[in-house]
Formats: C-alpha cells, structure tokens, sequence
C-alpha cells in the first residue's frame, strides 16, 4: 500500500460518462496490515462496493436516494456516489480483507500475508 | 438535545467546499481553478472543517441535513434561538498505533449556523444521525403553515 492512488486514464464511452466523488482517505499502517478509512456519508452497508481485481482495490459507495421531504431552499451536499481506486501492495493477503462501515466511514482492513517466515529447503 | 441559547448567532458561515473535485479526470483544469480561486480567497471565518449542509421546506416542516461522518451521537450540539439554528459538534481523532501513510480526513471542531426560512415549534424539534448524515426537523409554528383560501369566482 506504499503505492498512491490509481488515476483511471480511461475515459468511458461518450455519452455514458458517471462523475463520482472521490471520498477522503486515511491509511495506517502496523506490523499486521494496512487499514483503510473513507468519508463516505449517506452510504449505508448495502451501498458498499468493494472489488478486488488486477491487483487493485476498487472501492465505490451508492448513496440511499431517499432524500428530505420538501423543496431545496439550500443546497451544498453532492448527490454523487464515491468511488476511489487504490494499487495494492504485494504484500496485503487479498483473501483476508475486511470492512464494516459506521455512520459514513469505511474503514478496511488489509492484512499481510505470512511469507516474512524463514523457509528451509530440502536438497533431494 | 437540543437546547435554547441567548448569545447572539452568526448568520450563514460561508461554506468552503472540499478541495477534492468531482471531477477525477480534469485534475489539471482544476488546479488551474483551484489556482485562480486562490488569488480571491477570504479568510477563512470558521475554522476547523465546514460540513456541505443541506435545507428542505415543505407544507409542515423545515429539514436541515449536515453531512458529518464518522461521530457518536454524544459530540453533536444542536442549538435554537428564535429563527438561527446551530449545529456543531467534535470530531475527535481515533488514535490507532502504527504508522500513517496518508492523512485526509479532517478533525475537530465544527459550526455552521442557518437563518431558518419560518418559524419553527422549538419544543418539537428533532435531530436523528444515521449514515453519516444529521439530520433535524422542525415542525413550523402554526402562524407560518400555508393556509388554503378558497376563491369562487363568479
């Protein structure tokens, strides 16, 4: 996870082109893994998109469309879902990844593989 | 929750949007508007982070949506005196050991105060937090709900 962000330099076919919002992201590391922490408000469990493929990590959020009753007197908030796409580093265990988000923040979990442990060869 | 206050409250807090653009694809033409928006930039009249708010106005109610992830029902502060709502709170930094790669998140202290459009019921005001996003609704005071008038004409 030393590497940054992924820039998707592949524009989508014309005319089918979705703006997403790229949610804000805090990213810790320990001897165990990495962890992963996105602003995603108005995403609930069931809006949580998580794709592993490549070797990178696609992360998108879908906001619940339930919105307030009433007319718009102001109006700052996106209505936007997140999407944000990360290079996982070699060393994460792609098997073992966790998240569980809590009011608006996923947070991720990647855990190391076990490769550090020193290997003894047999000569046959 | 929430309680009357006599202090005097700011009208509406400039909202200073979040530099990261909706726009993934077009990062230079942003940081060419990030750079022009800079020679024109006020000082910053709230510090700390400003959360995007929303207002809604129907029949019978006023709603007020803040989009603030990531609190606990407990750091909010939500304040009524006459027709300024205020809504601030604390988000406070979870310290989790190990080291930080990367730090976007913003935490602290946060205000943002709103002239609302009718009065309001302050005794039946009510705020619920789910996913991330505050929520507040205040039923409007009688004298300012639409009364229907029918006209027959002749």
């Amino acid at each position: 996870m030393n590497t940054l962000e992924t820039k998707e330099n592949s524009l989508p076919a014309a005319g089918r082109r979705i703006e997403y919002l790229t949610p804000r992201v805090n990213l810790h590391q320990d001897g165990e893994g990495f962890t992963l922490e996105l602003e995603m408000p108005g995403v609930g469990k069931d809006g949580v998109e998580i794709v592993v493929e490549e070797g990178k990590l696609i992360l998108a959020g879908h906001r619940n469309t339930e919105s307030a009753a009433g007319a718009s007197v102001y109006a700052e908030r996106s209505t936007c879902d997140y999407r944000r796409v990360f290079d996982l580093d070699p060393s994460v265990d792609a098997e073992r990844i966790q998240a569980r988000i809590e009011q608006g923040v996923l947070a991720v979990h990647l855990p190391k593989v076990e490769t550090a442990k020193p290997r003894k060869i047999p000569v046959s | 929750m929430v309680k009357e206050t006599t202090n005097k409250t700011m009208n509406i807090i400039r909202y200073k949007p979040s530099e990261f653009t909706n726009w993934p694809r077009f990062d230079r033409l942003s940081s060419l508007r990030d750079l022009l928006d800079s020679a024109f930039q006020l000082p910053n009249p709230a510090p700390g982070w400003v959360p995007a708010l929303d207002v809604f106005e129907d029949g019978d109610k006023v709603t007020v949506q803040l989009e603030v992830p990531g609190l606990k029902k407990d750091d909010f502060d939500i304040s009524l005196e006459d027709d300024a709502l205020t809504l601030s709170g604390e988000r406070k930094s979870d310290e989790s050991g190990g080291e930080s790669l990367r730090i976007e998140r913003q935490f602290g202290a946060f205000s943002r105060s709103i002239t609302l459009p009718s009065p309001v019921k302050a005794d039946a005001v009510r705020a619920d937090y789910e996913d991330g996003i505050l929520t507040v609704i205040l039923p409007k005071a009688e004298e300012a709900k639409r009364k229907k008038i029918q006209v027959s004409l002749k």
